[in-house]
């Protein structure tokens, strides 16, 4: 009898090379994703054990964190190319110089910066067609998750074990568990793929998913598009998981077909047939099950210092008084201390300094066309700063062929080149002491979107709405106006 | 790296959950093409006030706390990214082992490629260790790798787990990349059987 397997055991057990009792198994990687911040010592590693990149041809670099989104692309009249770069930063001029460096001495493909396909690497492997189901997808970053969408099993590595990979194509890697999450209902207008996420790491924590892969189930995942299904599994990681994955179908297929990395013709139908054996079987088990009802869901926004402190947009920020576990409630404490908020309150209302769209989260073309329609005739507040960062040169060329950007920037938005932008701040994009920020991105730690910066997550629709109004909203009000 | 056999340390308490990548060493100091500098980083935002002095109620800065080469810190300690640039800041700065009652997946993993030990214990000890070590900031701790113990001032011993793979490559200093190296052959058969 053959037992009844799940999508992520099948990919696992497909890709395990060696499997001795007393060590790791040892997986095989089929992609391998690069940028310049994690990568360069990993590089060094090669170079100072005269090492070579196995397999170059299963490793695409790209450089995205430490870019300037503030070239000379971000209005009309100017155009993309002319060596127009102006990096302020020594440091991370150097860091991306040795990318190039590093991907011309071991032969890795590099998008960088003046290539058309250049943005946040968990953006172009999808739109390149790398990320395909079935795959193991790793890369020094930790939301590698997001192609989990796809049906592969993906997840974020350290900067070991990138020189791990690019030395050998494999990991040493324990078994992890499985978390089955079931999305049940269908979403309300105004709530999205966004919400479903915050509301999930909410109710498990921010270390609920620890030691798991998620798999994302139930009605509300498979009516989610491609890129709704990429911002759930994006912030996998956010709710401690070390993967997420929604199992292939019809939606994914779609997506990928004619991608320029995906395969033709015969291949095409060979590969489709395998992919419709990947989805988990009837009956499979899995270590941890979570049902999550969405049809009372309403759009979610974090009043705090992590993603787990999240809440329903209507509901009040929670007092810790109120906290029977001390160490939750001194960390819950902090946490209002940091963002200088009042306990019993709700978020409605609160001034906004800051309006961030972009990010691996929500910078795709569909959450572009969403925050576009909503702000469309309207204007930012003049209290508020509003930024648009496209999560890739392709995005934002699509964008701009359908006129968003006009519609942004007559709102008086920023309108912006690719990158990760203010999501980490390292780029000069972030926040000033004290701010807030409505932002699509996923973290809100402490100093994250710039020092002293205080954010609050949320989808691109309430990010707009509050742009719009100066203060948190919800989007839904404005939608039905 | 270097190996890993017993620990006596005191050890210095940060009593917060959920300390994430971005305290441990925020984005700014990640633009560095090596490993050094890391340790001025670590929780700069937590150490550092406005303008750029130490903070001194924060327990880096105390006197107390010098020389501590074990971290003591709440639930869930190290999540967030991906980077690597934790561990190499906390070593950078001195520390060789984290004791918490748990510990983000990437971070434990690459802790244990650098040779800094993760020690996950219950509830209680980590109570335990917080209020000693807040009485008496010199208290000391013993680490025993291979035993997988950690003893308390009173004698008492607290096991903590660790796969045998990760810990025979600490206890020998050993890089867990040589282990992967030495299965080249098998890689070219999965290749080859698998069409990649």
């Amino acid at each position: 009898m053959s037992q009844a397997k799940t999508l992520f055991d099948k990919i696992w057990e497909s890709h395990v090379v060696v499997n001795e009792p007393g060590s790791p198994s040892v997986l095989y990687i089929d992609l391998h994703l690069v940028h310049e911040v994690t990568s360069p010592q990993a590089f060094s590693g090669l170079r100072q054990k005269g090492l070579r990149v196995r397999r170059p041809d299963r490793t695409v670099a790209t450089m995205d964190h430490g870019i300037p989104t503030r070239n000379l692309v971000n209005s009309d009249q100017l155009s993309v190319n002319g060596g127009q770069w102006v990096i302020q930063d020594a440091m991370a001029a150097k860091q991306l110089k040795q990318l190039e460096t590093n991907c011309r001495d071991f032969d890795v493909p590099l998008y960088g910066m003046d290539s058309p396909n250049r943005g946040i690497v968990h953006v172009i492997g999808p739109e390149l067609g790398l990320t395909q189901p079935g795959k193991t997808i790793v890369c020094g970053d930790s939301h590698t998750s997001t192609h989990g969408a796809f049906g592969a099993l993906a997840f974020g590595i350290g900067t070991s074990e990138v020189e791990h990979v690019l030395a050998t194509q494999t990991l040493l890697q324990y078994r992890p568990k499985t978390y089955r999450v079931n999305f049940a209902g269908a979403l309300p207008p105004g709530v999205t793929a966004k919400d479903m996420i915050l509301a999930l790491i909410a109710k498990i924590g921010v270390g609920g998913g620890t030691g798991h892969v998620f798999e994302y189930t139930g009605t509300a995942v498979s009516q989610l598009s491609m890129e709704g299904r990429m911002t759930l599994c994006n912030m996998s990681i956010e709710g401690g998981g070390r993967a997420g994955m929604v199992a292939p179908d019809d939606t994914t297929f779609e997506y990928i077909a004619g991608r320029e990395f995906v395969p033709k013709g015969a291949a095409w139908e060979q590969a489709i047939a395998q992919w419709r054996a990947l989805p988990s079987d009837e009956g499979a088990a899995y270590d941890k099950e979570v049902t999550i009802g969405v049809d009372e869901l309403e759009p979610m926004i974090t009043y705090g210092t992590n993603p787990g402190m999240g809440m329903g947009i209507s509901t009040a920020v929670p007092d810790p008084a109120a906290e029977a576990d001390l160490s939750k409630r001194a960390s819950l404490q902090k946490a209002l201390d940091y963002m200088n908020l009042p306990p019993g309150k709700p978020l409605l209302g609160h001034p906004v300094d800051v309006v961030f769209v972009g990010s691996c989260t929500n910078s795709r073309i569909s959450d572009l066309r969403q925050a576009a329609a909503l702000i469309d005739g309207r204007k930012v507040a003049a209290s508020t700063r509003m930024l648009v960062v496209p999560g890739s040169e392709e995005v934002r060329r699509q964008a701009e062929a359908e006129g968003l950007h006009h519609i942004f920037m007559a709102a008086g938005a920023e309108w912006r080149s690719a990158g990760c932008s203010m999501c980490i701040a390292m780029n000069g994009d972030q926040l000033q002491p004290g701010q807030y920020a409505v932002s699509t991105s996923n973290r809100n730690f402490e100093g994250r979107q710039g020092a002293g910066g205080r954010t609050f997550l949320a989808s691109p629709l309430t990010a707009v709405a509050s742009a719009v109004h100066g203060q948190v909203t919800d989007p839904r009000v404005m939608m039905s106006q | 790296m270097e190996p890993f056999t017993t620990l006596t340390s005191k050890y210095m308490p940060l009593p917060y959950n959920d300390v994430d990548t971005d305290q441990i060493i925020p984005a700014s100091y990640l633009k560095v093409t090596n490993k050094d500098g890391l340790a001025e980083g670590l929780f700069s935002r937590w150490r550092y006030q406005s303008d750029g002095s130490p903070d001194p109620e924060f327990a880096l800065n105390k006197s107390d706390h010098a020389g501590a080469r074990i971290l003591l810190a709440g639930d869930n300690f190290g999540c967030g990214s991906s980077r690597e640039h934790a561990p190499w800041a906390l070593m950078g700065y001195g520390f060789r082992a984290v004791i918490s009652t748990s510990f983000a997946d990437i971070f434990r993993n690459n802790a244990l490629k650098n040779g800094l030990l993760p020690v996950a214990v219950d509830a209680q000890t980590y109570r335990q260790l917080l209020s000693l070590v807040e009485e008496e900031p010199e208290t000391a701790v013993t680490i025993n790798l291979a035993a997988q113990t950690l003893t308390l001032p009173d004698g008492r011993a607290v096991s903590f787990p660790i796969d045998a793979f990760s810990k025979t490559c600490m206890l020998q200093g050993v890089d867990q990349l040589g282990y992967l190296l030495k299965q080249s052959d098998k890689v070219l058969a999965y290749e080859k059987a698998a069409g990649k």
